[in-house]
């Protein structure tokens, strides 16, 4: 847990307070921490046999889709490891459908013709969007493989395509680890930009994600320095509503948690239902500072 | 938990029952078209207007919509425009969050905000941030965004039922409207209990048409009579006005096409795919 106020250590209480504003987004580990792939930068070390989160059940995310509703909760994204691999992700985004808004973060390598096909029916049926966010981190086997593992490149794109020909523009999301970024600024995203067009895709959607020091990409870029947190630091309230964690909470398998970004840290845990949730959480860790300095939100 | 409820404005409560509102969105400068929709409105028979904010961005010579709205005697709340005009903010505070969209927010914002006459300037800060009357036996609740952001986007496909039934039950009312998001659209999310976007003025809703929308809302019978009304203006005097201040081509192209050609970053996925950029 992370109270707000720790009595035992008072320079905790030297960290800024983030309170739960409103409840707009849930967020959803539903593939746990497995993954088929392996990125060098997983902020949570996702991979084929990591089992620290496991995947949810329909079961279990009916029962939080009951109370998000009594919570007011406006819209609902999932997330891993990879949601598809999830063999009871369809029928979950068809419960979801009936509550709100759904958006699925996803590495696109398991999207080939039958499965867009499915989707688009769900798609179609619902008066609420169904989102398709699909990770690409270059526009090149030779950019995007070293990060996100060999051959993925054109199995990401065949995802992409597949979605392309039934009528859903994804949001192609692109880490600032992929180097056309790096340093090309607008040429750099114009030719992400391009290359989304190229796959049939007249309405080109991307977001860029800052990278968070944690997970694998603590190994890859040494984690956090000194200087990076939110200690001392006084928050104004609309620097905290730009916080993801004034207005998101995340389930998974094994509880609630503040953020989507923390569900590796026992401390972030605030308990078995979203109820539990419903308080302040202090700004402590350097994913923090990374919220607040780049204005991270994980929402689309 | 700090709750939505603290953080929610308090609304100007009217003490007025009406029989039929005219409810103006985003007005963005757009006094051409303002102007023939309060006399389209008070024609039609509504015995009061409203707008929900906005006034500024996008068009031309921002003072023109004030002597508009005097004559019409419209009540404005105030939009994420006018609290950053007001507090003479760097940005709009629309809430884009793609720097595409955030480009042309600041190209249209700092038009404005360099142009507003402090006279005009004074006067948005009188109005609410939320207004709440009463139409026949209904309450309707008016808010820019959402009642608890002033920027929040409530778009069609986004916007989930159970989170508009809580917002209007804590607000005790039956009918929420908003602006904001550019698109109009009406639900029942629970019984007798309405969410309303009333479009705005300021630029067509990307369907290809050149006209503008307002909202009509009554009592009506065992439902509340929610009708949105096309606008058809003079869009090329509009235009001509654009093109003399020098605003950029992508926004005129939007008014003489029915197209948005930017600020397309925020538009969830079903409402993008609609339009044609």
């Amino acid at each position: 847990m992370n109270p707000a106020v720790d009595e035992k250590s008072p320079g905790l209480n030297q960290y800024p307070i983030a309170p739960l504003y409103y409840l707009e987004t849930l967020w959803f580990q539903v593939a746990g921490t497995l993954c088929n792939l392996l990125c060098s930068h997983c902020l949570v070390s996702a991979n084929p046999t990591n089992r620290t989160h496991l995947m949810m059940t329909l079961e279990e995310v009916k029962r939080y889709l009951a109370e998000s509703a009594r919570l007011g909760v406006r819209e609902y994204y999932f997330t891993g490891g990879e949601p598809f691999m999830n063999r009871e992700i369809l029928p979950i985004l068809e419960e979801t459908l009936k509550y709100g808004p759904a958006n699925v973060l996803t590495n696109g390598t398991f999207i080939d013709d039958r499965l867009a096909a499915r989707l688009k029916v769900l798609y179609d049926a619902s008066r609420y969007s169904l989102e398709l966010r699909i990770s690409l981190d270059g526009t090149t086997e030779e950019t995007n493989d070293p990060i996100r593992g060999v051959g993925s490149f054109k199995r990401i794109l065949r995802g992409i395509q597949c979605l392309a020909k039934v009528g859903i523009n994804p949001v192609i999301t692109v880490t600032e680890a992929a180097p056309e970024l790096g340093g090309l600024g607008k040429t750099g995203r114009e030719q992400f930009y391009e290359l989304i067009r190229s796959l049939g895709l007249r309405q080109p959607r991307m977001k860029v994600l800052s990278l968070f020091h944690i997970g694998e990409e603590e190994s890859r870029s040494c984690g956090y320095k000194k200087n990076e947190t939110l200690l001392g630091m006084h928050l104004t309230e609309d620097d905290l509503l730009k916080l993801q964690c004034t207005s998101s909470r995340m389930v998974t398998h094994e509880g609630a948690y503040v953020c989507p970004i923390l569900v590796n840290d026992p401390g972030a845990r605030m308990g078995d239902d979203i109820q539990s949730t419903l308080v302040p959480f202090r700004l402590d860790r350097g994913a923090c500072y990374t919220c607040y300095e780049f204005g991270v939100t994980c929402r689309t | 938990m700090v709750t939505a409820e603290t953080k929610m404005p308090a609304a100007l409560r009217l003490e007025s029952t009406f029989k039929k509102v005219g409810l103006l969105g985003g007005v963005y400068n757009n006094h051409v078209a303002l102007e023939k929709a309060c006399q389209m409105a008070l024609s039609r028979g509504c015995e009061t207007l409203f707008c929900l904010g906005d006034l500024g961005g996008f068009g031309p010579h921002p003072n023109k919509v004030f002597p508009i709205l005097h004559k019409y005697r419209v009540q404005c709340i105030q939009g994420n425009y006018e609290e950053s005009l007001i507090k003479r903010l760097a940005d709009c505070g629309c809430g884009y969050t793609h720097p595409k969209d955030n480009y042309y927010a600041a190209l249209s914002y700092d038009y404005t905000n360099s142009r507003l006459s402090d006279e005009n300037r004074a006067l948005l800060a009188t109005f609410p941030q939320q207004l709440q009357f009463k139409l026949g036996s209904l309450v309707v609740h008016l808010c820019h965004g959402s009642p608890r952001r002033v920027n929040e986007f409530l778009w069609e496909t986004t916007t989930a039922d159970a989170f508009v039934s809580r917002e209007v039950e804590k607000l005790e009312a039956d009918i929420l409207c908003c602006t904001h998001s550019g698109l109009h659209w009406k639900r029942e999310v629970s019984p007798g209990k309405w969410i309303v976007n009333v479009g705005v003025l300021g630029r067509p809703a990307n369907d290809g048409h050149t006209n503008v929308w307002y909202t009509e809302l009554a009592p009506g019978g065992a439902q509340p009579s929610i009708e949105f009304v096309p606008v058809e203006y003079d869009w090329k005097k509009l235009v001509a006005e654009m093109q003399d201040e020098k605003l950029p081509a992508e926004f005129m192209e939007t008014i003489s096409s029915g197209w948005w050609t930017t600020c397309l970053e925020i538009l969830p996925g079903k409402e993008r795919m609609r339009g044609r950029f």
